[in-house]
């Protein structure tokens, strides 16, 4: 058996009473308390998860923003000095490397963050693409990352720290916060649906900082949250999982997130060919919200059926802890996903009915 | 851990209380803490035969699903249907309020095959 790999947070887990699963190779915390109660913290208060195991690479170099345009299929010529960017690189038949974040620190400087079990896959996409003055380096074992998620959690991590943290927009970052003696990026982005924080820190810093967080939230009930809640407050969220709504076998247009696929932009960026092609003429098969009629819960990899034809997969399914709702993602063909559409999903041999919604399932009140 | 001395214990997980000629089911506390927030509970119909070491229904958690395996042969005569609104009583109460089902066994002495507490508190302690 291989040797998972652990954050640098992985000495605090036990302390707060961490169950730990294989994520990936990693060896993560899937809860702390409880889903539920993890989930509702976040939705209602805050909530602080180890990100640490998410991939960081580095591109330096003049040439940056030409490399990053042939490889990325959002618009990187868009993105100004402290702001960040959620953008796909994809193959050339449309399918998806992976999804990230991009940071801009300057014109020769950007920062991209990657899913952790695609980080080495990236990083050989990223070289092997690569042209011009332009240097990319894996800083993924330097770097420790925290999220503070939750609608508290300005107020929270206004406490370590002299810089007003309001003036960071969602989307928008500063490098170098001193937060209690700690320099770390903070970033107004998440993967929660909620107003909150991702802090990159030093991987030496990761357990100073996070013990920091929990003390100043402790008023405000922040707790630590694992994959688990991760997983749900996403879902509801509507923000995809690579491995689930996304994959070499899936498109972002299949998936919904065109806004993030600039098919205008002039680089003739990778996929764009097939990419631009589905923008026009609409993709075969679209990922849908779906409701449980029947008693039953879908989950990935479940069967989507119309009648007696077989129409798509679950992506992702379970009981929503907000909406107490039995709901899913799915991908299924594009003629059967308009709102209110019935369809039957396979659990463990029953075809059991449900039908098409709106999605995000869920949404801040702004 | 909760591990009621009176009770037999299956290495699925499932424990048994004998009452006169029949058994009473559910899950230990070991299972439901490991599975976390216990959110839908799926079980036979009553007149269901089961096989013992097959499948008998399913507990659903936020994060995974986990089959049920029958401790034991026989005939479903009584289900509790309070689980269907109150899934969480497995996690609140695994011994009392969520037990499952309700078997006449084909044969009783299959009872005697199950593990005693302090061999399935051995049993998950080893893991």
């Amino acid at each position: 058996m291989t040797q998972l790999k652990r954050t640098p947070l992985f000495s605090v887990y036990a302390e707060y009473g961490a169950k730990t699963i294989d994520f990936g190779g990693w060896e993560l915390p899937v809860q702390f308390s409880s889903i539920k109660e993890e989930h509702e913290a976040v939705r209602t208060r805050a909530g602080l998860f180890d990100v640490s195991h998410m991939g960081e690479i580095e591109v330096k170099g003049k040439e940056s923003l030409a490399f990053l345009q042939k490889v990325m299929t959002n618009d990187v010529a868009k993105l100004t000095d402290g702001r960040a960017q959620y953008s796909l690189m994809c193959y050339e038949n449309g399918g998806t490397v992976d999804d990230l974040l991009i940071y801009k620190k300057a014109d020769d400087h950007y920062l991209l963050v990657v899913n952790a079990a695609n980080t080495d896959k990236d990083f050989d996409w990223l070289k092997e693409h690569l042209f011009g003055d332009v240097e990319v380096t894996n800083i993924s074992e330097q770097i420790a990352q925290l999220a503070l998620q939750g609608p508290l959690a300005e107020k929270v991590l206004q406490k370590l720290t002299e810089t007003d943290l309001s003036e960071i927009k969602f989307f928008g970052f500063k490098d170098d916060v001193d937060l209690q003696g700690v320099k770390a990026l903070v970033s107004r982005t998440g993967y929660t649906g909620e107003d909150g924080f991702e802090i990159y820190c030093r991987a030496e810093d990761a357990v100073t900082l996070w013990h920091a967080i929990l003390e100043a939230g402790k008023e405000e009930g922040v707790l630590p949250c694992g994959l688990g809640a991760r997983d749900t407050l996403r879902f509801e969220a509507t923000l995809p999982l690579y491995g689930q709504e996304l994959s070499k076998d899936i498109t972002p247009l299949e998936a919904g997130l065109g806004f993030a696929v600039k098919t205008n932009k002039e680089v003739d960026f990778i996929g764009k060919e097939v990419l631009k092609k589905q923008k026009e003429e609409g993709t075969l098969r679209k990922l849908v919200g779906i409701e449980m009629i029947d008693k039953g819960i879908p989950r990935h990899g479940y069967q989507v059926f119309a009648g007696e034809e077989e129409i798509g997969f679950v992506t992702t399914g379970t009981q929503s802890p907000t909406l107490k709702k039995n709901i899913g993602l799915a991908l299924i063909k594009t003629e059967f996903a308009s709102l209110d559409t019935e369809v039957y999903v396979e659990v463990r041999g029953k075809r059991l009915k449900a039908k098409v919604v709106a999605t995000p399932f869920y949404k801040r009140a702004k | 851990m909760n591990t009621p001395k009176e009770l037999r214990y299956s290495e699925e997980h499932e424990w048994v209380r004998v009452e006169g000629d029949k058994v009473r089911i559910g899950i230990t506390d070991f299972a439901q803490s490991e599975l976390g927030d216990i959110v839908f509970v799926e079980l036979p119909e009553v007149g269901t035969e089961i096989t013992a070491n097959e499948p008998f229904g399913s507990v659903e958690s936020v994060k995974t699903v986990s089959e049920l395996y029958a401790p034991i042969s026989g005939k479903v005569v009584e289900v509790n249907e309070e689980l269907n609104d109150k899934p969480e009583f497995v996690n609140e109460s695994p011994y009392e309020k969520a037990w499952m089902i309700v078997v006449e066994p084909s044969d009783l002495s299959e009872v005697d095959n199950l593990l005693t507490a302090e061999q399935y508190e051995a049993m998950i302690n080893e893991n």
